[in-house]
């Protein structure tokens, strides 16, 4: 049994410590949002948050993250209402999706710490999350947006 | 479940039953729309609703629009919309079901009907289908408001969801037709002249929001990978390292199922891992089925398996290329003519001066985000399949899943999901085919989900190909003789854009060489365009480069461009200023495309590291006509996804096999573009034409290798004749 908090619930999951958390999220509690790209922490389509920091949940084992606090996409906000949410719908970042919730996790993380961002500070904390339909230069304007607060 | 609206709830759509619904069924004359009474009278014609307006309003428009990025799903509904003339904020879209019959768009190159969403052809087939379908529920919905006042029906006009008398200011919404109205036993034809004027349009051309946006930012929207039903349990598969292919396109009743089959396996072992549920033994493979994901992964991860001999044994693909300049040079190899005009002997008899350039270029994997996987329920009698799959093309998948169960296509339910990308990989329904053999034998409901590394050693791929071009030209430089000859595998894939009608030479001789190695082969965004463009375009550049003529001259005045292609060129020329001296250390290059009815004309400005062999691309521009747009905001986006899929397969992407199989196996060695790649500005325009709508989802790709082969050539003086340009590549070419 694992216990964690995950987008401000207690979950208590029957599950093998050693189940990654991408499954244990997916399967186990049912939140789909967090997709499955690559399970070699290469892609980032996994990203969620572990106490506020970005990782990638195919990479952790879910009895890594007992007693922790744990944030997907579907727990950022209620509504879809956070910044970067609104401005993603603004710029039309998505295209086939598949990357997008992986994308707003880390670039959650990046204005968490670092409200004002540059262009060349966005890239470099967003260049490990893939995007196959190209949507890179829209994420960039979707973050700058969130970050004028506009 | 198939409702995916935004704004209106699944209440409120099936409440919408007790409205008008129309119905579409095919007759000779390809998809028409008819009322459920006269559908109801052809004996055995499959009819669905297609548009259904409930008598508050609420309007339901299914879509065929198989949606995996490029925003058919929205764009298709709103067709029907704009000539229904339908309050769009009151429209909700569903997925059609997988029924060519009825939801299909007749295929351009064969006589039945097609649902499938590949080559970008879903807005430019079934526009005016969509068109002439939303008129005539106009049509009806008028007669019946003039029917109610007593008045002739041609005196009233309609706005968004209303009809008007504009005699006395009398209103009708069509939510209050839809409660009173009656659907004729016979629809109202609707001529093409009825159709709205370009200048009354609402909807199209006005970059209406994509439908699929709100699901994307919160993680709702429902991809295969997602679907979970009661009692469902996980498979993963191990397939044969060495492919099992024939030539052309794969197809699972073409294999030979001895070849490449498992023959042994450490069947105990894997059984005795906890969690696991059972083997399942397919034609090429073997799945191994386990209560959770993790669990059937780990047991695919240990099997040890031992496989029958495939035709791709001892495969390298680095020596078949080697080998296709043979072929080409065998004067007995069998070749296949694509394009013969004119004299080509006597124009290389009499010509001032001949050129020569031979190019080559490597295998091409699609890397869609979303890796290969299926859902299917069988139910308890076997008399009945459910399948879950985000599909190009859900009627292909729907008879691949028959086939593999025996059973009709009928039998079969399609649940279209959406996909994580697809670029011509998603159209076989070969995984969901897999997934229903394995639901079979385990009797539960199955969810099929391919690693990564499966998905990449079972990869489809754009074919390699040699390709070697030759032209002839007269004492004042015109082009006057042109030969191309691609050799390879793949036979159609191989030769897309390899025709220049954009062109105007006179004598020409284009043929194939083929060869078949057992290796998977697909479309692939644009496919054949990739390689072919890339020949094409170098070669042109280099003889510009040779006569010393500007290259966008060259192509007017010695390649004879068309008035179409000259309007592309213009209005790049125009954007891009590319005679204008650029910063040091810079260059830009042209080109031009053409895919799917669409031409565009596209440039690039580049750097190069000199140390590394690494290209940058800073500037991207791209003038396109593609007739009327329909969405203009997807469309842009269509063309800038185009590009960075062209940089990303142009500058880093390569597959390679040796002995047999695939050497790359993830993200770390199979290198996708990211964003510390992306160029600077992309620039797209979309040039004035009133001509019908055409294929815009490749048209931003195949331009891009030549454009920076040109550029590079510019930068370095060197040319470089092997796609992908990689840095060692680039490294070498810079040497030579």
């Amino acid at each position: 049994m694992v216990s964690f908090t995950l987008n401000n619930r207690q979950v208590s999951l029957d599950a093998d410590p050693g189940t990654p958390l991408l499954w244990a999220i997916r399967d186990h509690v049912g939140l789909t949002g967090t997709k499955y790209g690559c399970g070699a922490g290469l892609c980032g389509a996994c990203t969620i948050h572990v106490d506020g920091v970005a990782q990638r949940s195919c990479q952790l084992d879910v009895g890594s993250v007992a007693g922790k606090t744990v944030v997907t996409i579907e727990g950022l906000s209620p509504n879809s209402s956070h910044p970067l949410q609104q401005a993603w719908i603004v710029e039309e970042v998505p295209q086939c999706g598949y990357c997008q919730s992986g994308q707003i996790m880390k670039a959650a993380e990046l204005l968490a710490k670092n409200p004002k961002p540059s262009r060349a500070d966005i890239i470099t904390h967003m260049d490990g999350n893939i995007c196959r339909c190209g949507t890179y230069h829209r994420i960039i304007a979707a973050i700058e947006r969130a970050s004028r607060g506009a | 479940m198939n409702t995916i609206d935004t704004d209106l709830s699944r209440r409120g759509v099936l409440a919408g039953l007790g409205g008008m619904a129309f119905c579409i069924a095919v007759g000779n004359d390809g998809v028409r729309l008819m009322s459920q009474a006269q559908a109801n009278t052809l004996a055995n014609m499959p009819v669905t609703p297609w548009v259904r307006i409930a008598p508050d309003g609420r309007i339901t428009i299914l879509s065929a629009g198989a949606e995996m990025g490029q925003g058919s799903m929205t764009s298709l509904p709103l067709i029907v919309a704009e000539e229904l003339d339908a309050d769009w904020s009151k429209v909700a879209i569903e997925w059609t079901p997988a029924d060519a019959k009825v939801y299909g768009y007749k295929d351009p190159f064969g006589t039945e009907n097609l649902m499938w969403i590949v080559g970008s052809r879903a807005v430019q087939l079934y526009f005016t289908q969509l068109r002439t379908a939303g008129a005539q529920v106009r049509k009806v919905l008028i007669a019946n408001a003039a029917q109610k006042w007593g008045v002739d029906g041609a005196s009233l006009r309609t706005e968004p969801s209303v009809v008007i008398n504009p005699a006395n200011g009398q209103r009708l919404t069509y939510g209050e037709i839809a409660a009173f109205g009656t659907i004729p036993a016979t629809l109202p034809a609707v001529d093409p002249k009825e159709l709205k004027d370009r200048k009354d349009f609402r909807l199209i051309g006005k970059s209406v929001p994509r439908r699929d946006t709100p699901l994307k930012v919160n993680g709702t929207a429902q991809y295969a990978i997602d679907v979970k039903l009661p009692g469902m349990v996980y498979a993963s598969t191990l397939h044969s390292p060495v492919h099992n292919a024939q030539a052309g396109i794969w197809d699972p009743g073409k294999q030979d199922q001895s070849a490449a089959a498992p023959a042994s396996w450490n069947d105990a072992e894997i059984k005795a891992m906890k969690g696991v549920i059972g083997i399942v033994k397919l034609p090429t493979g073997l799945a191994v089925v386990a209560d959770h994901f993790e669990t059937a992964k780990a047991g695919r991860d240990a099997l040890k398996v031992t496989w029958g001999k495939a035709k791709a044994a001892g495969f390298s693909s680095d020596k078949a290329l080697e080998d296709y300049v043979r072929i080409h040079a065998d004067p007995n190899a069998q070749a296949v003519k694509l394009e013969e005009k004119g004299d080509v002997k006597a124009a290389f008899a009499g010509a001032a001066k001949t050129y020569h350039a031979e190019f080559r270029s490597d295998y091409g994997y699609h890397a869609q985000m979303e890796p290969l996987n299926a859902v299917v329920r069988i139910s308890d009698a076997g008399d009945k399949a459910e399948v879950w799959e985000g599909s190009q093309a859900p009627d292909e998948s729907r008879k691949a899943v028959a086939k593999a169960l025996g059973l009709k296509d009928e039998q079969v339910d399609f649940h279209q999901c959406y996909m994580g990308g697809g670029f011509g990989r998603r159209s076989l329904g070969d995984y969901a085919a897999e997934c229903a053999l394995i639901a079979k034998e385990v009797r539960r409901p199955v969810k099929l989900i391919w690693t990564r590394e499966e998905d990449i050693a079972q990869g489809m791929f754009r074919p390699q190909s040699f390709q070697c071009l030759e032209a002839a030209t007269d004492a004042s430089g015109k082009v006057t003789g042109w030969k191309h000859c691609v050799v390879g595998d793949g036979e159609f894939l191989l030769i897309t854009g390899i025709k220049i009608p954009y062109y105007g030479v006179p004598n020409q001789y284009i043929e194939r060489r083929g060869v078949s190695h057992g290796i998977k082969l697909k479309h692939w965004r644009a496919v054949g365009h990739v390689f072919n463009t890339f020949a094409i375009e170098s070669f042109v550049d280099q003889m510009a480069v040779d006569q010393g003529v500007d290259p966008i001259e060259f192509r007017f005045e010695r390649m004879g461009a068309t008035p179409k292609a000259r309007k592309v060129f213009e209005a790049l020329a125009q954007m891009s200023d590319y005679k204008a001296k650029r910063p040091d250390g810079r260059a830009i290059g042209i080109s031009i495309t053409e895919r799917s009815g669409s031409l565009g004309a596209g440039a690039v400005e580049i750097s190069l590291d000199r140390a590394t062999g690494k290209i940058r691309v800073h500037k991207v521009w791209a003038a396109i006509d593609g007739g009327v747009i329909v969405q203009p905001a997807a469309a842009k986006a269509n063309v800038e996804s185009a590009i960075i899929y062209g940089l990303s397969s142009i500058l880093h992407e390569r597959v390679t096999i040796k002995d047999g199989a695939v050497e790359q196996s993830n993200f770390h060695d199979y290198n996708v573009m990211r964003m510390s790649d992306l160029p600077e500005e992309m620039n797209v325009r979309f040039v004035e034409a009133d001509t019908r709508p055409t294929g815009l989802g490749e048209i931003g790709n195949p331009f891009i290798a030549g454009a920076i082969s040109n550029a590079l050539y510019r930068l370095t003086g060197k040319r470089i004749r092997h796609l992908p340009f990689t840095p060692e590549r680039v490294l070498e070419t810079l040497k030579a």
